[in-house]
């Protein structure tokens, strides 16, 4: 499962796309909005992408992680308003032993806040926003 | 395509986006052009920032690359998704 969502990401559902009989490990990060309350309080992140090549890219990062990893990849990432508590992006790597399972999640993690064309806009409690 | 230029359709996102107005710019450039002629193009001042990337047709190139009539170029400002 790669793609860009404008609803709730269910994390089990996501997971259950890269179940394989081969495969002994599972890793999964799950990336969510976060309050900072002590730095500038925020309450939601607004997230916007240029879709198509930002699907085109987390399939590229999919091909990548089987080839180099041998790991099956799920990543999808939200759209619109995220509150605070809320997933803006879950990524599940299986593969048939957990060390090759962390590299891929952490390898497609990183793959995906580098080149995946996705913008988050940061909400903050004293009602102003601004783009990250 | 018009004489001596090609017509190209610039796409621009979040920061971007609303600095200029607008999502989508089609703009007639001429033959030649590179998207990181672009930026001047579109009347954004200075140079293009730190971390400016480009993409045509969905691709990522360098700013020298060649643009074709018809092209669909992004310009792609540091990206922030994760």
């Amino acid at each position: 499962m790669i793609g860009l969502s404008d609803l709730p990401l269910d994390v089990a559902a996501v997971c259950a796309t890269v179940a394989d009989d081969e495969h002994g490990g599972t890793a999964v990060f799950v990336g969510s909005t976060r309050a900072e309350r002590d730095v500038r309080h925020v309450t939601a992140l607004e997230y916007e992408a240029f879709a198509t090549m930002a699907v085109a890219e987390m399939e590229h990062i999919a091909s990548h992680v089987s080839r180099c990893h041998g790991a099956r990849l799920a990543m999808v990432h939200r759209l619109g308003v995220v509150d605070v508590g809320e997933p803006a992006v879950v990524v599940a790597a299986s593969a048939p032993h957990r060390a090759a399972a962390f590299e891929a999640c952490r390898d497609a993690v990183d793959r995906l806040k580098a080149d995946v064309p996705i913008w988050k806009r940061v909400h903050h409690a004293d009602g102003t926003a601004a783009w990250a | 395509m018009t004489d001596g230029g090609i017509t190209v359709e610039v796409l621009l996102f979040a920061s971007l986006r609303e600095r200029v107005g607008h999502s989508r710019v089609v703009v007639t450039v001429p033959a030649g052009a590179t998207p990181g002629d672009l930026w001047a193009r579109l009347g954004l001042p200075g140079t293009p920032p730190t971390g400016l990337r480009h993409a045509v047709d969905g691709h990522w190139v360098d700013p020298g690359a060649p643009m074709d009539d018809g092209a669909q170029v992004a310009l792609i400002t540091p990206v922030s998704g994760g």
